[in-house]
């Protein structure tokens, strides 16, 4: 069962680095995205940082919408996925290792990325460090939902645009407590205890329920 | 080692495929598809493998239904479809390392070599399966045939896209296969010459009110 995670972590891992666009356009399109607001709302220091923590979970939120119809999409083409669905392996967690991939090519490198947010909008040190927990812990949760709603759009003709409507709303939980956190970071004495707790307890829900949603979801689109 | 089907409908787009189809397969046999275009012989393979439920009737392997089996009736199958299942951006040694272990074989790199000059993809190795042709890239998915140790082998169309050469190979694998007691369902328009074993025939031809019709063995 294990073998099966790991051999399918490495192809996916494999096959993205060898077709390397996939990741930066996402990267991009999140930097690009965050880089459009001070432009456009004015450089002032207190303006900035107000607006900060929302724009940076809502460009997140973007980004991996983005990159979420490639999720199936190659593996439902070329037949790879009918041959997931009957190997005699767990699909669920054939499903999580796709995830886990999903997340390190798309989800890892905005957490990563994401200092460079704090120096446009002019956030303190520990506001950036705060900003890059809360998305090493909200962005598994975008790739487990995104992954119920590609499966489910699977061979759609419009599914790019209907995985985004799909997801979106379910998105929201991880939009508050996510933000929440990082605005609290700014204000002295109180803590971001309470969101990254509510944050820990969605990222394990979706850990747990989203790769059996998603192979269910993904059986019926096969038929 | 037996198949059962009894009584199975199918139903696609509001229109019968086939209905009350039943039919029975033991090892040592093969049994041919028949039919015309959109008479239901991909849709019928495919609920074999369980990829489809079907509208009504039941499938049993061991006189088990299929679908309480989970697990155990995968690993006796192999299914290849229209689409290859290979991806274009592996290698043909990695497509076919990948394709072998997640149907759950343990092989060496040697015996995935061997295979691939049985298949006559020799010195092809190291290419990009999107470098290659059509036939090319049907051979690398046929390789796995050579490394499985699944007994029930569902192959839509297996000869599409081969040459002379291929389509003979392909011809007495699938032959050793029955003779060795292996049990192989196909769609073609190819004859498979068996020295041991039976060819069973299956049509779907047949009108919508008497569904297919077994029309004889061979």
């Amino acid at each position: 069962m294990l073998s099966a995670f790991w051999l399918l972590l490495k192809r996916d891992l494999l096959l993205a680095l060898r077709y390397r666009s996939e990741i930066f356009t996402v990267l991009f399109f999140f930097i690009v995205v965050i880089s459009l607001f001070p432009l456009g709302v004015g450089s002032e220091d207190k303006t900035l940082k107000q607006i900060a923590p929302g724009v940076v979970w809502i460009a997140a939120l973007l980004a991996s919408t983005l990159a979420l119809d490639r999720l199936f999409a190659g593996d439902y083409l070329d037949g790879t996925l009918e041959q997931f669905v009957l190997a005699p392996q767990s699909l669920p967690v054939m499903v999580l290792a796709k995830i886990v991939a999903h997340w390190l090519l798309t989800g890892l490198p905005l957490v990563l990325v994401s200092p460079v947010v704090g120096l446009f909008y002019h956030l303190p040190v520990n506001s950036i460090a705060v900003m890059m927990l809360v998305l090493l812990v909200g962005t598994p949760i975008l790739s487990m939902i995104g992954a119920i709603g590609a499966a489910l759009t699977l061979g759609l003709r419009s599914g790019g645009v209907l995985v985004s409507l799909l997801v979106l709303p379910f998105y929201l939980p991880v939009l508050v407590y996510g933000s929440g956190a990082i605005a609290s970071s700014m204000v002295g004495g109180v803590s971001i205890q309470p969101y990254m707790l509510l944050l820990s307890a969605f990222a394990l829900l979706a850990v747990i329920f989203a790769p059996w949603a998603t192979a269910a979801a993904l059986k019926i689109s096969l038929e | 080692m037996t198949l059962k089907v009894n009584n199975l409908q199918c139903i696609r787009g509001g229109r019968e495929l086939f209905s009350n189809l039943s039919f029975e397969l033991q090892a040592s046999q093969l049994m041919m598809l028949e039919g015309r275009n959109g008479s239901g012989k991909t849709t019928l393979l495919r609920a074999l493998c369980g990829l489809y439920i079907p509208d009504e009737g039941e499938i049993l392997w061991q006189g088990e239904r299929i679908q309480k089996q989970d697990e155990a009736y995968r690993c006796e199958l192999l299914y290849l479809g229209h689409l290859n299942a290979i991806k274009a951006d592996l290698n043909v040694l990695e497509n076919l390392r990948f394709n072998t272990l997640i149907a759950g074989e343990t092989v060496t790199d040697d015996a995935l070599m061997a295979a691939l000059d049985t298949i006559g993809l020799y010195a092809f190795e190291e290419h990009l399966t999107r470098q290659l042709s059509q036939g090319q890239k049907r051979r690398v998915a046929l390789a796995r045939l050579l490394l499985s140790k699944a007994r029930l082998w569902i192959l839509d169309e297996p000869f599409v896209a081969l040459d002379v050469a291929a389509v003979t190979l392909l011809q007495t694998m699938i032959a050793s296969h029955v003779e060795k007691g292996g049990m192989v369902i196909l769609t073609t328009h190819q004859e498979v010459p068996l020295t041991s074993g039976k060819i069973k025939r299956l049509s779907l031809n047949g009108n919508s009110l008497d569904g297919g019709r077994e029309i004889g063995h061979a």
